[in-house]
């Protein structure tokens, strides 16, 4: 392709290391000519900012493994040391804190905007499960971050979801058993957690690569969901999208940039400043908010909920479906791309699967909130249907609307709608 | 149409975003406090982006807390030495540390002996473990104050109540309210239907409504150096605000920081969209 | 980013506003990037908890001449020697100008019979030898380092061995007849 062709560096000691390893031909035809479509809107720009939040997050999170003591003595007070002594600890550790819910809002979009898009879909199959696995590290990362402060929410969210694996028939004790290094969350799962916690973002990192590699492959997907059809539909990464990139990351770190120094624990929850106690359980356990979904899906299946009874309860207990539908709805995401039966790409095009995404969005968002309610009426119900939405529309309607719909005519190529009106609309768009 | 639509998404997008950001601010910590009354919200000194502890308020706080509370709750997670922060000399931190005892050693003879408190000690808890603060307050444990501003804060209702709290910048105010309004004004007699125990009390900001600790405050219970009268009202907001500043010591520093770092960022964010709007001119799309 | 930045320059039409502004942006975001990095290499010097413990009051009025014990102040040991006149007219009568490290036991200590040093070779941070009974003092009759055979005098001074500099007098003051406060 023409957009590969191979630099020539005028530096000489850049053109030495480039014909023994050429990582700067590589980010050249990566970053520098790599031909991207021209109508990507701003969505485009959350995988770069995950980039961004993933490296802020080893930084900082390194730096707090050098101040922080992983035993249950002395954890607490080592958090509260971070916070009170050591130089800009408490920056380092808001940053990191704050960070965790960011990353989890920024990626929580740019998979919203794949599932818009249709990025999911053929060739790009890969690529998104690739991004399933991304998440579902980060969950276990996430969580397992949470319990290393020892609060009170940091032992009993360990202890609640440690036990969810206890549901697993036979053998599910002795996984939690296994899961603890002992008989209940103590000093040896804490420490595990934080070898793990450290170890993890190297993995996501590596995933990540992947990730990119596969995008690379593929290319970028755009607003439109058509194949880019030859070089007047694309314009080079740089200068025009590090610039575009840049915008977001400005507003983004903004945001970023006010939580951490004005609201730093707007999004925790104020009991994980009581140091763990094995005895008390607090009143109203809640996981952290990016949780909370999969937490009310969890909590749906009861004992006397209609759907479990009638269809489920002959085959297993209410507790074992919560956990196994949790991990399902995250599974049902993978397999997304063989679920959804549409040859097209965008919801632009897509007049009534358009609205099931936006339902979907809603659906996940009730979850979120009866997630963070306590386990009654009406919340119960709420987060039931709920539940058996998200899994309907995946599984159910998914399909059926690929089948029936008939999509909006696409436009022959990315650069069409732009030759016909394009005028005004640029004009417009400078005013 | 191409501009309807992507307006339409990602106004749906930010929608999302303002959604989840206002939900996890809500993770129920309108029911942290249980069923109890919410105490009034009243106007603190640290709170807003620049906000700063009315350092006299926070000394005659040290002042109550060391003549009323210490003598059952600890405040383990700060050191003498902290107090610099509030606006004492190096002096008079050494000064007011030596009037405590810490247990030190081994020394020469293997045997642990008490010495006057030094600034780099932490302040003296007064029981020596947990058992013996249960055995000496009828089984309740009174709990640690370091931190008790931030773990007793709890929302202001609606999601949309949180959401403007955090715009205002009001970080842990309903902390300081909880502990203000429980001291000053949450002592009233019990309900028909409340059954103490012996040895409890009733307090309406309490989540059950017993609590262990008798009223601890009294008109004039602590002689203020600098003369200001010691109503209940006033030595409560003052403990609190004392408590507030020992619950988050870097809190001024923290919102110096950021006022500085989101003008930074804003003025940044507007050369990088001045250097989009550049390269991008010339490009149909 | 900054190679990639020239070759930009040449597909479009090149502006000095539009050169001016990518200057701008990239200063800019290397001036952010520089403060963030100050608090996090920041955090790892030490911390206010590490700093307040950096002075540590000595009781001396057990330690007979002759005698020495050995302290920590700063996760290091300290050496105090309560010396005889022989070992402090030992260490007076040398040739300064002799000595590999040139200094007066004068300028070494506040008080003649107390010698006050940090007990770390200077050449690769070992603890000499001869603060105890029985234990090799070197050549000088001070102290001896097993690592690598630097002799020390009874001024601390470096006298043979590969040292390069007499053992480190810390910041100290007397408090009273019988107490040193150091650091």
């Amino acid at each position: 392709m023409s957009s590969h062709s191979a630099p020539s560096f005028k530096n000489p000691v850049v053109r030495w290391v480039d014909s023994r390893l050429p990582v700067f031909s590589y980010m050249h035809a990566e970053y520098g000519t790599f031909p991207m479509p021209k109508n990507l809107n701003y969505f485009w720009n959350f995988g770069a900012l995950a980039m961004v939040v993933l490296i802020t997050m080893i930084l900082t999170g390194i730096m707090l493994a050098m101040q922080y003591t992983a035993h249950t003595e002395h954890a607490f007070d080592s958090v509260e040391r971070i916070m009170r002594d050591v130089n800009f600890g408490w920056l380092l550790r808001y940053i990191h804190m704050n960070g965790a819910s960011m990353f989890f809002i920024v990626v929580y979009v740019h998979i919203f905007r794949g599932y818009y898009y249709g990025s999911y879909k053929q060739p790009r199959e890969l690529l998104w499960i690739l991004g399933v696995v991304i998440l579902v590290l980060m969950m276990g990362t996430a969580f397992m971050g949470y319990v290393l402060p020892w609060g009170q929410m940091s032992f009993w969210g360990a202890t609640v979801i440690t036990n969810l694996f206890s549901a697993i028939p036979l053998v599910g004790e002795n996984i939690v058993t296994w899961l603890w290094g002992g008989f209940s969350v103590d000093n040896p799962t804490l420490n595990r957690f934080f070898a793990l916690h450290y170890l993890f973002p190297f993995l996501i990192l590596g995933v990540v690569i992947l990730h990119v590699v596969a995008l690379h492959v593929t290319k970028s997907n755009n607003p439109d969901g058509i194949d880019v059809r030859g070089p007047q539909d694309t314009v080079p990464f740089h200068p025009y999208f590090t610039a575009k990139d840049s915008v977001g990351l400005g507003v983004f770190l903004l945001i970023f940039a006010f939580f951490v120094f004005f609201a730093p624990n707007y999004m925790g929850h104020p009991d994980n400043y009581i140091e763990a106690n094995p005895l008390v359980t607090p009143a109203h356990i809640v996981p952290e908010w990016y949780f909370l979904p999969f937490y009310a899906i969890l909590r749906s299946f009861t004992d006397d909920w209609w759907f479990f009874s009638w269809f489920l309860s002959w085959l297993m207990t209410a507790k074992l479906a919560g956990v196994l539908a949790m991990f399902g709805s995250l599974i049902v995401l993978a397999v997304l791309p063989w679920l959804d039966t549409s040859k097209v790409r965008s919801n632009r095009y897509r007049p009534i699967h358009k609205w099931l995404v936006i339902a979907v969005l809603i659906d996940f968002v009730i979850l979120g909130w009866v997630g963070g309610k306590p386990a009654e009426e009406p919340y119960v119900s709420i987060a039931q249907w709920s539940t058996l939405f998200y899994f309907f529309a995946f599984i159910v309607l998914t399909p059926i609307i690929g089948w029936i719909e008939r999509p909006r005519p696409l436009p022959a190529s990315i650069s069409e709608p732009v030759l016909k009106g394009g005028a005004t609309t640029a004009k417009m768009e400078k005013s | 149409m191409a501009i309807t639509l992507k307006g339409f998404a990602l106004g749906v997008a930010t929608a999302a975003v303002a959604g989840t950001i206002a939900l996890s601010g809500m993770t129920d910590r309108a029911l942290a406090a249980g069923e109890a009354e919410h105490p009034p919200e009243l106007d603190w000194s640290w709170t807003g982006p620049f906000g700063t502890f009315d350092r006299a308020s926070a000394q005659r706080g040290l002042q109550v807390y060391s003549q009323v509370c210490a003598s059952c709750h600890g405040l383990g997670q700060l050191y003498y030495r902290d107090l610099t922060g509030l606006g004492y000399t190096e002096d008079q931190v050494a000064e007011f540390a030596a009037q405590y005892q810490v247990e030190d050693g081994p020394n020469d003879q293997g045997e642990m002996y008490m010495r006057p408190a030094e600034p780099s000690d932490h302040f003296v808890e007064p029981f020596p473990n947990e058992a013996a603060a249960r055995a000496a307050n009828g089984g309740a444990h009174p709990p640690d104050l370091s931190l008790i501003i931030k773990n007793r804060a709890h929302g202001f209702g609606s999601i949309g109540e949180n959401f403007l709290a955090m715009l205002q910048v009001r970080g842990y105010s309903s902390g300081a309210d909880y502990v203000h309004g429980l001291l000053a004004e949450g002592y009233v007699d019990p309900p028909e239907d409340v059954n103490l125990l012996p040895g409890q009390y009733y307090n309406k900001f309490m989540g059950s409504g017993a609590i262990g600790m008798p009223p601890p405050l009294y008109p004039d219970g602590v002689e203020y150096e600098d003369g200001t009268e010691a109503t209940v009202d006033q030595q409560a907001r003052d403990v609190s605000t004392f408590l507030a500043w020992a619950a988050e010591p870097r809190l001024e520093a923290r919102k110096q920081t950021g006022v500085k770092v989101l003008i930074f960022l804003a003025i940044f964010t507007g050369i990088l969209i001045a250097v989009k709007r550049r390269t991008w001119a010339s490009v149909k799309h | 980013m900054a190679d990639a930045t020239q070759s930009s320059g040449g597909d479009e039409e090149k502006t000095g506003r539009r050169d001016f502004l990518n200057y701008l942006a990239i200063a800019t975001g290397a001036v952010g990037a520089g403060a963030f990095l100050w608090p996090v290499i920041d955090s790892m010097n030490p911390a206010r908890d590490v700093l307040a413990l950096a002075s540590t009051e000595v009781d001396l009025s057990p330690v007979e001449v002759g005698q020495a014990i050995t302290i920590t102040w700063r996760g290091k040991p300290v050496f105090i020697r309560h010396r005889t006149e022989e070992e402090i007219e030992a260490a007076r009568s040398v040739d300064i100008a002799s000595l590999p490290d040139p200094q007066a036991d004068e300028e070494r200590v506040q008080q003649a019979p107390w010698l006050v040093m940090v007990g770390v070779c200077t050449h690769l941070g070992c603890v000499p030898l001869g603060q105890k009974q029985g234990e090799p003092k070197g050549d000088f009759g001070g102290w001896f380092c097993p690592c690598h055979g630097s002799h020390y005098d009874t001024s601390g001074r470096i006298r043979k061995g590969p040292a390069p500099e007499n053992l480190h007098v810390p910041g100290y003051e007397f408090t009273s007849d019988t107490s040193v406060l150091i650091g």
